[in-house]
């Protein structure tokens, strides 16, 4: 039996670099109400949405991302060149194949990094994240780019009042690569497939071009459902993450959880019990909720107007369709 | 040992004066969560999950739709509860 070499990585991985971006067009809740009987007072006190951003048709998937990457590849301090890997995470990108990843890869000018496109909602960052992890200290990949991005509004029912003011577009991106200390934690994720209704596309697209069914799909879900599993059982997957990496609430410096909704954010710090000091991402009250790209746009606005610094302990969790979850602590970049 | 009646709106009035900050002495049997007493939709969730804590008991996705008033809420505990 011939002898197979392994492959050599990096003792750990940490996030480098982060770059996000948001569509031009802001979309104040008064656009939305031209389409649903509401309130500005109500979508307010439901979601504590006030805005969101909408992408016009040049800020495609794939453009969005290459200007979220750009940003991260140039916060990372390394050169397009030297990213081994792409990982996609996106719900919104409606040509099915290629993968969008492989036209990011190009358009960044990496060399032929291996590139991809996952699929895990509103977990989709920590997927990646994991993913971007395991590549690194496995050795398959020096540094990593983990994008996540949507056109929420291309999938959003305007007419339903449960949703229509719910969703924004954007891209986020980190750059993952090695560390000489552990910066990643350990992730503790999962797919709840049983509760698959909760959250989900109308129906197949092929249903819609069959004409069985006349209405764009679009993203419907079980609002009180939702609620109770993304504060409850998220609150312990959230525990869960932290115990992995050994800490207690009050190690941490900051909470970045999938912007979803600012409720549900309110009744997971309560729920978890952080203390005063933890600094809580509430980037969904200006962007909306942006599913895969809601954490590392999160993360670099809190990056950016000082609210975080670098090197600070941060609790992510993303949580979504599927149902599917992932949460870990992180060294911000 | 199973809650009385009185017991279980007593534990509510507690839960929903946590939550939504109204008076416990508005926690009436008669009164309906959403048009008296300011407990939206994702408020009732919460309400819910302590009542659940609170009595032993389980209340479904699917039944919370049903408890309209403290009433519904109290009967369903009482008939519920382990």
């Amino acid at each position: 039996m011939s002898k197979i070499k392994p492959s050599k990585g990096a003792p750990y991985a940490r996030i480098l670099g982060v770059g996000g971006y948001r569509p031009t067009r802001v979309v104040p809740n008064e656009v939305i109400l031209e389409k649903i009987d509401s309130s500005d007072e109500w979508i307010r006190s439901r979601s504590g949405i006030e805005t969101r951003h909408w992408a016009n048709d040049e800020e495609t998937v794939a453009a969005m991302s290459v200007e979220a990457s750009g940003k991260a590849i140039a916060d990372a301090g390394i050169s397009a060149e030297q990213i081994g890997a792409v990982i996609v995470s996106t719900v919104t990108h409606f040509k099915q194949t290629p993968a969008v990843a492989t036209e990011i890869a190009d358009k960044l000018g990496t060399a032929k990094a291996a590139a991809f496109d996952i699929s895990a909602g509103c977990a989709g960052f920590g997927y990646g994240l994991t993913l971007a992890k395991g590549m690194i200290v496995e050795g398959s990949a020096e540094y990593v780019l983990v994008i996540g991005v949507e056109r929420l509004s291309d999938l959003t029912d305007l007419e339903d009042r449960a949703t229509a003011f719910l969703f924004g577009d954007g891209a986020g991106a980190v750059v993952v690569g090695p560390s000489k200390e552990p910066a990643i934690g350990p992730t503790v994720w999962g797919s709840e497939g049983d509760k698959s209704e909760t959250i989900k596309q109308t129906v197949p697209w092929t249903d819609y071009r069959s004409g069985e069914v006349e209405r764009f799909p679009a993203i419907t879900q079980e609002g009180q459902a939702v609620f109770r599993w993304a504060v409850f059982e998220m609150a312990k997957v959230a525990k869960e993450a932290l115990d992995a990496a050994g800490l207690d609430p009050a190690d941490l410096d900051v909470f970045i959880p999938h912007q979803a909704n600012e409720r549900i954010i309110d009744s997971m710090v309560k729920t978890l019990k952080l203390p005063e000091s933890v600094t809580v991402a509430r980037d969904v009250r200006t962007t909306g909720n942006t599913s895969a790209a809601s954490i590392p746009l999160a993360m670099e606005r809190l990056l950016a107007t000082g609210e975080a610094k670098s090197g600070d302990t941060a609790l992510v969790i993303g949580f979504g369709a599927g149902l599917v979850y992932a949460a870990t602590v992180v060294t911000l970049p | 040992m199973a809650a009385t009646q009185e017991e279980i709106v007593a534990g509510l009035a507690e839960i929903v004066n946590e939550i939504a900050g109204i008076p416990t002495e508005d926690v009436q049997l008669d009164k309906s969560f959403t048009d008296d007493l300011d407990v939206d939709s994702l408020s009732m969730v919460e309400v819910v999950v302590a009542a659940e804590e609170r009595f032993d008991v389980k209340i479904p996705d699917d039944d919370v739709k049903n408890l309209k008033t403290v009433g519904d809420a109290t009967e369903y505990i009482l008939k519920h509860q382990s």
